[in-house]
C-alpha cells in the first residue's frame, strides 16, 4: 500500500498542531541566534582570551647596562651574561655520581652540594654567576630539579686600578658606589616585555603588540685617560708602600677643559671580587676624606696678597726671628729666613711670612677668595658622600685663625677641591668646574678669581718652589718646567695637632703653557720621612713625566741634568 | 549568467589563495627578522666579551711587566729624546 493511500492521512489533523511544531522550531533558531549574538557581540572577550592563550605569548626584552669606557674608547666596565645554576631540593634526587659529576663541574665541595640539595627550602641556588659554557655542559648532565636562569654580570677590567672611580654595580644591576652610582639612570636599561603568536614549534611567528619596548643603557665615556689612571694608581702604589702610610689619593686634571683624567685611591679593592671589602678600602678618599691642607694653601694667601695691592712678587717681608706671637698664641718657623721677598715665603714655605701677608688683609676678603676658590663646598661631582671641608664664616674668624688659615691650617679640603683650586693659578686665574665626562667643547674661561697678571706671577713663584733652594726639588721632571707647592701638615685628632702627618704635593706642568694638574696626598707615612716634598713630590714627579709622553705635550725647558734633584731641599715649616 | 558566476568564483577562489600564501610568506619572512635579531643579539654580547678579553690581555700592569721583564724595555733617559719641531700646516 501506498503511502499516499494510508488512511491515517485522511484524518483531518487540527491546525493548531502544525502551528506548534512551526512555534517550536522557530522558537529553537531564535534561541541558537540569541547565544551566538551574545558570544559573539556581547560577551566576546572571555572566548578571546582563551583562544589568545593558545598561541599568543608575553615575552620578556631584556636591556644590558650601558657600558663605561675611558676617554679613548678602552672598555672599564661591562655587563656580559652569565647563568645561575638553581635547584628544587624536593626534585633533585641525584644518584651519587650524579651530583659527584655536579660538584665536579661546578667545583663545589660535593658536601656542600648535598647540604643545599637537603635543604628543606623551595628554592636553592647552586652557584651563582658561572661562564655559558659551564652552564651548557651543566645542562648537557641532564640532571632532574636543576635549572639555570641568566643574569647580568658586570666585569672590570681594570681591577682595582679603576675601582675608586667606577664604584660598582650591587643586586639588580644597580649601581652602588661611584661612577656606577653617578650615572645609574642612563647607565642602566630597563627590560619591555612584547607579546607574540607563536606556532606550533614553538616559533614566534608574529609580532602582535609590544606592550614596552626595552631601554637599553646607555654606554658613556667617561674623561679619564686610561693610560694617565694606570700611571697614578701604579705610582701611588709604590709611595704607600714604601712610606708604610695609611692610605694616599692622586688626582690628574686636566687644566684645559677641566675634566678629571685620573683619580685613585688606596687602599683599594677588587671590584670584580668584592668578598671580605672593608669600609676602608670602599673609601674614596680624594673626594669624601677632608684633611688640613697645610702648606698648599700659602700661594692663595699671596695672590690675594698681590692682588689687593699691598704686595708684589718681591715685596720684602721680615720673617725675622722665625716666630710671631698673635694673642696667645704663636706660631714658628723651623728656622729664621730673616728677609725674604713673598716669592720665596712660597718657595721656602715660610709659615710666619704667610701669616703677615695674611693680617694685612680684611677677613672677609679672604673668606670670599676661599669661597670662590670652592672650600666649604662640595664640587658637586655627583658622587655618593661627595664633602665640602670646613671653612668658618668669616665673622667669627680671630686674628690667629686668619694667620693659621694663611697656611693652610683650621681649614680643611679634600684632594680635589685643592686640585681644582690650583686651576685658577694653571689657567689665567679663573675657575672652571670639573668633569667626570669627556669634554668636547672646552669652556673658553669660566669664573674669575684672580687677574691673569697675579696667577702668573703665583706660577713663577711657584716654578721656584720645584728648583734649587725650593722645598721640592724631586717634583723636577727633565725637560719640562714645572710649578706646585708643598703640603705636610700635622693631623688633628680629638681637638689637638698630633705627631703623625699628612704629606701633600699640588703642582701643574709644563708651566709655560700648563696642561695637568696632578694632586698627591700620602696621609700617615710612617718611616720617619714625612715632608711632602720627599713623600708626595716624587709621585706628582713620575706621573707628571709618564702623562706628559702619553699626550705627547712639547718640552719647554732644555733637559737640564738631574742633579739638581739630589740637593737637599729647604725644609718646608708646617 | 551562469558563465560570469563561474568566473567570478574563480576569481575569489584565487584571491584567497593568495591571500593565504602572502600570509605565509610574511610568516616566514618573520621568523628569519626574529633570527637576525638574535643573532645580532648575541654578536653584541659576544662583541662585549671580547672587549672584555681584548681590556684583559691589554691590562697595563701586565703589559709593563711584559716590556720590562721579557722584552727588556726601559724608559729612555730624557737625555737620549730629541724632540722634533712638528712642520706647521
Amino acid at each position: 500500500m501506498k503511502f499516499s493511500k494510508s488512511p491515517v492521512l485522511a484524518q483531518a489533523v487540527p491546525a493548531w498542531r502544525a502551528r506548534m511544531v512551526l512555534v517550536v522550531l522557530l522558537a529553537g533558531f531564535l534561541t541558537l541566534l540569541a547565544r551566538s549574538l551574545y558570544l559573539q557581540g556581547f560577551n566576546n572577550e572571555f572566548l578571546k582570551v582563551k583562544g589568545e592563550a593558545r598561541y599568543e605569548r608575553v615575552l620578556e626584552v631584556s636591556a644590558t647596562r650601558g657600558r663605561i669606557s675611558d676617554r679613548h674608547g678602552e672598555v672599564l666596565a661591562v655587563s656580559t651574561p652569565v647563568k645561575s645554576i638553581w635547584a628544587i631540593p624536593e626534585d633533585a634526587k641525584l644518584q651519587p655520581a650524579q651530583a659527584r659529576d655536579l660538584a665536579h663541574l661546578l667545583e663545589l665541595d660535593g658536601r656542600e652540594l648535598n647540604r643545599k640539595l637537603a635543604s628543606d627550602r623551595d628554592f636553592v641556588f647552586v652557584k651563582r654567576q658561572i661562564s655559558p659554557d659551564l652552564a651548557e655542559k651543566v645542562a648537557a648532565l641532564n640532571l632532574p630539579g636543576i635549572h639555570e636562569q641568566e643574569e647580568y654580570r658586570r666585569y672590570y677590567p681594570g681591577g682595582e686600578v679603576t675601582a675608586h672611580l667606577l664604584g660598582f654595580t650591587g643586586a639588580e644591576d644597580a649601581g652602588q658606589e661611584g661612577v656606577e652610582l653617578t650615572f645609574n639612570k642612563s647607565l642602566s636599561g630597563k627590560p619591555g616585555s612584547r607579546r607574540v603568536i607563536k606556532d606550533r614549534r614553538g616559533n614566534v611567528v608574529e609580532d602582535v603588540e609590544s606592550i614596552k619596548p626595552p631601554q637599553e643603557g646607555k654606554d658613556m665615556t667617561l674623561a679619564v685617560d686610561d693610560k694617565i689612571q694606570y700611571l697614578a694608581y701604579s705610582n701611588l702604589k709604590q709611595a704607600v708602600e714604601q712610606n708604610k702610610a695609611k692610605a694616599g689619593g692622586i688626582v690628574v686634571l686636566d687644566a684645559r677643559t677641566g675634566e678629571v683624567l685620573a683619580l685613585a685611591n688606596l687602599p683599594t679593592y677588587n671590584p670584580n671580587n668584592r668578598e671580605g671589602l672593608i669600609g676602608a678600602q670602599l673609601r674614596n678618599r680624594a673626594l669624601t676624606d677632608t684633611f688640613e691642607p697645610g702648606s698648599t694653601m700659602k700661594p692663595f694667601t699671596a695672590a690675594l696678597a698681590i692682588e689687593k695691592g699691598n704686595y708684589r712678587y718681591d715685596t720684602l717681608i721680615d720673617t725675622a726671628p722665625g716666630r710671631m706671637t698673635i694673642g696667645n698664641a704663636t706660631i714658628h718657623d723651623t728656622h729664621s729666613n730673616g728677609l725674604i721677598t713673598v716669592a720665596q715665603v712660597i718657595q721656602k714655605s715660610s709659615n710666619v711670612g704667610a701669616a703677615k701677608m695674611a693680617l694685612s688683609l680684611p677677613p672677609e676678603a679672604m673668606w670670599t677668595m676661599f669661597d670662590n676658590l670652592n672650600f666649604g663646598t662640595p664640587l658637586k661631582l655627583g658622587f655618593p658622600g661627595e664633602v665640602g671641608g670646613r671653612l668658618r664664616p668669616w665673622k667669627r674668624w680671630q686674628a690667629i685663625d686668619q694667620a693659621t688659615m694663611a697656611y693652610g691650617n683650621g681649614i680643611s679640603v679634600t684632594l680635589i677641591q685643592l686640585a681644582h683650586a690650583y686651576l685658577a693659578f694653571a689657567r689665567d686665574g679663573d675657575l672652571i668646574p670639573l668633569s667626570l665626562t669627556r669634554v668636547d667643547v672646552p669652556p673658553q674661561s669660566g669664573k674669575p678669581v684672580f687677574s691673569a697678571q697675579t696667577a702668573h706671577e703665583v706660577r713663577a713663584m711657584l716654578e721656584m718652589v720645584v728648583g734649587p733652594g725650593g722645598t721640592a726639588p724631586r717634583a723636577q721632571v727633565p725637560g719640562y718646567r714645572v710649578a706646585g707647592k708643598t703640603g705636610t701638615a700635622h693631623k688633628l685628632e680629638g681637638g689637638g695637632y698630633v705627631n703623625r702627618y699628612v704629606a701633600s704635593f699640588v703642582g701643574f706642568a709644563p708651566a709655560s703653557d700648563p696642561r695637568l694638574i696632578i694632586a698627591v696626598m700620602i696621609d700617615e707615612p710612617s718611616t720617619g720621612v714625612y715632608y711632602g716634598g720627599e713623600v708626595a713630590a716624587p709621585v706628582f714627579a713620575q706621573v707628571m713625566a709618564g702623562a706628559l709622553r702619553t699626550l705627547g705635550i712639547a718640552q719647554d725647558a732644555p733637559v737640564r741634568p738631574l742633579q739638581v734633584a739630589n740637593a737637599p731641599a729647604a725644609r718646608e715649616e708646617m | 549568467m551562469a558563465r560570469l558566476n563561474l568566473i567570478l568564483l574563480a576569481i575569489v577562489v584565487a584571491s584567497a589563495l593568495s591571500a593565504v600564501a602572502a600570509n605565509h610568506r610574511a610568516r616566514n619572512f618573520f621568523v628569519e627578522l626574529e633570527h637576525e635579531q638574535t643573532r645580532s643579539r648575541q654578536l653584541d654580547v659576544e662583541w662585549g666579551q671580547l672587549q672584555l678579553e681584548q681590556s684583559t690581555w691589554a691590562n697595563h700592569a701586565r703589559i709593563e711587566k711584559i716590556a720590562r721583564e721579557k722584552l727588556q724595555m726601559r724608559i729612555p733617559l730624557p737625555a737620549k729624546v730629541i724632540s722634533l719641531e712638528a712642520a706647521a700646516q
